[in-house]
């Protein structure tokens, strides 16, 4: 260990905004995010893999934060929930994520936000099963799941034009 | 017109900032130039420390200091669960770091204190710690007996508790009896896992002495005495503020040996000092839950009538309970509650809890209420098929008789009126029951195994002072509501009861709102700080609604009263004249109005224009808490049908239905949502979760990949249902709801899961229900049928298909 570098440069576009700076080669990108840029709409769950509440997106893949570390992201475009937030992105899914209350304690929610607007993006309304298959990387202890689901299905079916 | 504001669907206010990333976690306050903490860690389940080396530690970069024990001594007292009215033979105290001894995997020996977590980590890996292994006594069953080693050197005992309920076993029913059906269940050991692990920020000043805390806890009226007790500073010199909180489900109840540890070194230093458990471990320290071992014996007459429950609980509590409220709470009620929803005459229960080399107990939703509903709904469901009764139909025939009345039962249960025929009904007409079984029968003949199961629960809600206060420990167990109206016309309220997502605060904005004619978005309801809550207990036994929505409403009528008798001054007109409506007083006599934003600015900067010696006192703060009744009993009913793969013992829910009596329902968006988040800690129990240790009492599944949690894939879509039975103890009328789910979700589907089994001559009797366990039972059940096919374990015949 005492051969690798104490810090390496990196350069990445957080949320829009170009960032550049020293980190240590260990730290990983949502503690980077969290501790450097002050971006803590992403959370710490597990630190292994599992729970998806780091969720961000890089290079237009949503990824977790706690596996994937800061230097892994030089020259890439990262985008947080707070990026999301601010672009508009994903409003009509906040809207219907309050409206029904689909989350409780809220941790899991900015995870469970940048996996369900990948669903989103895709060509067809998805069933529900494919839904909770979706979201079966990321953990929520508190709902049950299924406020989450319907939340999803509903702004799947707006924005497909098909009935509620 | 405003709309009513009680029972409707009202968004919680805080969802907005949520869903924008912006809530705010321990973790997420930025403190600069704090110090983080990470633990050593004990490596065995029980050694006596010889040594701890901390020299190489202590020169490792970031370090400012390493702490153990003997740091701490002076400043810190040991965490002592004493409870004198149990009479427990075994008092339990540890210190927060070990001193000498260590009795469980994971147990913190001793502090790393960096300039940041990675330095502590760094740097604790270097401490080092010289252990003398000592016989580890890890399963509850062997601990109980009197040659066991002992968890923690020097007592006499591992006994913590043996104590029993009810004088009268019926020793004569059970031998008259018509039928004696005996049922055994075994609950492994859990975890809650809330996402957000146990955090602490702790701010000592060395000059006015005064220690500052947030950290991730439901309860911070209770942690204030804590450290006020703990670290002996005067408790009005310690503040404890809990901002938002990423789920606790009673794991975040208790005082830590970590969290305890922070704010001694924050006192030691005089600095700021924070924490963030990691989830490996979270899983090593935080209280574990539900270990237990209960058989139940049930005495049947002729025409199908209960006359006599028997019960035998075994509790696992771990090395020590935990602090302060003890662990012994979860045996208790298993032992207390069970054959709760039935009449019968005669009820003896022994319970005893035994000290493990484990990690402590402690409350998880529901304390033992889920092991007693289990034990009682499948010990009626053995009845059922031994006697060859309707499930359904023997619970209707011998529920209590109480949807009028309150009685004491033969356990001594104080129960109020309650519904539970009226759940029953709804929940059969809900599931289809008679259809179900139908079908049932008619896919057993294509091999198809589907089982349907049912529990009746009661859930003891809204509890008061007489369980810890009678035991002297520091829990308030009021809730309370400070109002105001405020100078723009809107409504500010502090409430004593917390919210961990639960959304008690729109609760009590909605009640608040609806008292004083506004809507619920113009009333502001903050909570979780000592410097400015009213004192309460926070969440614990679903008391936030029942309790402290109680409070709200005390507190709103009174400040009405002071907002109508200002504006009949004003207007000058009777106060019976005017109506309260849509923020604004009307006057029909004089057709004049006055909005609430206007009289408030009368009385906050126009006194000159009231008559003197009126100085307007538009603020109000009432408290409640259950007196002359010990809790407000809650009931509900859930069905569950499920299919069982008897190829690869997989379990798949296909129905689960909810039928819940929480009184008057004040928000059923939210209410809905505490039944569905319950029922599926209570599946995620029965199907997977389990702390495994070893022989040797290590943990050996301490990660989020290991430790099975339900999952989105696995779940099915929660139907519910109310029955509203409104509280008579309270002018609000509602009971509580956040344990219920759990409660009576898990019991239905081992019942469901055991009427599957039951075709092919098997049951479950231990939980989790992993699918080795599932072909081992029907191994087991083939063999019991064939003993001459014993050694052909796979190949499993149906009873009757």
């Amino acid at each position: 260990m005492s051969a690798s570098p104490k810090s390496m440069d990196v350069a990445f576009v957080v949320n829009g905004t170009a960032v550049s700076e020293a980190v240590a080669p260990r730290t990983t990108l949502v503690d980077f995010l969290r501790q450097r840029l002050g971006l803590t709409g992403s959370h710490v769950g597990c630190e292994h893999g599992v729970c998806g509440a780091c969720h961000v997106r890089v290079d237009g893949r949503v990824l977790r934060g706690c596996l994937f570390l800061a230097v892994q992201a030089d020259g890439a475009e990262v985008q947080t929930i707070e990026g999301l937030s601010a672009s508009g992105e994903i409003a009509d899914l906040q809207e219907v994520f309050v409206r029904r209350n689909a989350m409780q304690c809220g941790f899991c929610t900015p995870g469970m936000l940048m996996i369900a607007a990948e669903v989103l993006a895709r060509s067809e309304v998805p069933s529900r099963a494919a839904i909770r298959d979706a979201l079966s990387g990321n953990y929520c202890r508190c709902t049950g799941y299924q406020s989450i689901v319907d939340a999803i299905e509903e702004v799947a079916r707006a924005r497909h034009g098909a009935a509620a | 017109m405003t709309q009513p504001q009680v029972g409707r669907a009202v968004p919680r206010a805080d969802a907005r900032r949520l869903v924008a990333g912006a809530g705010c976690y321990v973790d997420d306050i930025s403190t600069p130039g704090a110090l983080h903490v990470a633990f050593v860690r004990s490596t065995h389940a029980h050694a006596a420390i010889l040594s701890i080396d901390t020299a190489a530690a202590a020169l490792m970069p970031g370090v400012v200091r390493v702490v153990c024990a003997t740091d701490l001594e002076g400043i810190c007292k040991p965490m002592q669960v004493a409870m004198p009215a149990l009479q427990m033979p075994t008092a339990s105290a540890h210190f927060p770091l070990a001193v000498d001894e260590v009795c469980w995997h994971g147990a913190p020996v001793a502090a790393i204190v960096a300039h940041s977590r990675a330095q502590a980590e760094d740097a604790a890996e270097h401490v080092l710690v010289e252990y003398d292994e000592l016989p580890a006594v890890v399963d509850a069953e062997q601990a109980v007996r009197p040659d066991s080693p002992r968890a923690v050197r020097g007592r006499n005992s591992n006994l913590a508790l043996d104590r029993t309920f009810g004088i009268d076993n019926g020793a004569a029913s059970f031998a008259a009896a018509a039928t004696v059906v005996e049922q055994r269940i075994v609950f492994d050991r859990q975890t809650g896992v809330p996402l957000e692990s146990r955090g602490i920020i702790a701010s000592f000043s060395p000059f006015s002495r005064e220690l500052a805390v947030h950290m991730s806890h439901q309860s911070p009226f209770q942690m204030r005495e804590v450290f006020s007790d703990l670290l002996s500073l005067p408790n009005h010199k310690v503040r404890v503020s809990c901002p938002d909180v990423g789920g606790a489900f009673g794991l975040k109840l208790h005082a830590y040996p970590e969290e305890i540890t922070v704010a001694a070194i924050a006192v030691l230093l005089g600095r700021t000092i924070r924490f963030q458990a990691d989830r490996l471990e979270s899983f090593l320290s935080d209280t574990h839950a539900r270990e237990a071992v209960g058989v139940a014996r049930l005495a049947l007459d002729s025409a199908g009538r209960f006359l006599a429950i028997d019960v035998e609980v075994l509790s696992g509590l771990g090395a020590y309970q935990a602090y302060p409220r003890g662990s012994i709470g979860e045996g208790l009620h298993m032992a207390q509650m069970v054959g709760a929803p039935y009449q019968f005459d005669h009820f003896r229960a022994r319970m005893r809890a035994v000290h493990q080399n484990k990690s402590p107990t402690g409350a998880y939703r529901g304390v033992g209420q889920p092991l007693a509903c289990t034990l009682t709904e499948t010990l009626v469901d053995r009845a059922a098929r031994t006697i060859g009764e309707d499930p359904a139909e023997l619970r209707r025939r011998n529920y209590l008789s109480i949807e009028r009345s309150s009685r004491t039962t033969p356990a001594g249960l104080e129960m109020s009126a309650m519904s539970l025929h009226a759940c029953l009904d709804t929940l059969l007409a809900m599931m289809h029951y008679e259809d179900l079984r139908r079908e049932q029968q008619r896919l057993r003949e294509q091999r198809i195994y589907r089982g349907i199961g049912m529990a009746s629960f009661i859930e003891l809600t809204g509890v008061g002072s007489a369980v810890y206060g009678a035991n002297q420990v520091a829990v308030p167990a009021q809730e309370g509501c400070s109002i105001r109206l405020e100078p723009s016309g809107t409504v500010l309220c502090h409430s004593s009861a917390t919210d961990q997502g639960q959304g008690v605060r729109t609760g009590v904005a909605q009640i608040v709102a609806q008292t004083l004619g506004i809507d619920a978005a113009d009333v502001t309801v903050r909570a979780g700080d000592t410097a400015s809550s009213p004192v309460g207990g926070g969440a614990w036994a679903s008391r936030g609604i029942a309790i402290g929505g109680q409070a709200a409403l005390l507190a709103a009528e009174e400040l009405r009263g002071k907002i109508l008798e200002l504006g009949a001054r004003i207007l000058k007109a009777p106060a019976e004249q005017i109506d309260i409506a849509d923020g604004a007083l009307r006057c029909a006599a004089t057709a004049r109005t006055l909005s609430f934003a206007e009289l408030a600015n009368i009385a906050y900067f126009r006194q000159h224009q009231l008559p003197p010696g009126s100085c307007p006192e538009l603020s109000a703060t009432r408290h409640y808490v259950s007196q002359g009744f010990p809790y407000l009993t809650a009931n509900g009913m859930v069905g569950c049908l499920v299919e069982t793969d008897i190829e690869t013992g997989m379990i798949e829910i296909l129905r689960l239905c909810v039928v819940h009596d929480c009184g008057r329902v004040i928000n059923p968006l939210l209410v809905d949502e505490q039944i569905r988040g319950g029922v599926v800690q209570g599946i995620g129990g029965v199907l997977y979760e389990h702390c495994e240790y070893s022989e040797s009492g290590q943990l050996s599944n301490g990660t989020l990949a290991d430790y099975l949690v339900p999952m989105a894939g696995e779940l099915p879509d929660i139907e519910v249902a109310h029955v509203a039975s409104a509280a008579a103890q309270t002018s609000l009328g509602a009971k509580g709801v956040g344990e219920a789910g759990t409660i009576g979700g898990g019991a239905a589907l081992w019942n469901a899961v055991n009427d599957a089994l039951a075709a092919l001559g098997a049951a479950m009797e231990q939980q989790p229900f992993s699918p080795d366990r599932v072909l081992r039972a029907l191994a087991e059940g083939a063999r019991a049928r064939n003993p001459a096919a014993a050694t052909a374990a796979v190949h499993i015949d149906p009873v009757d298909a």
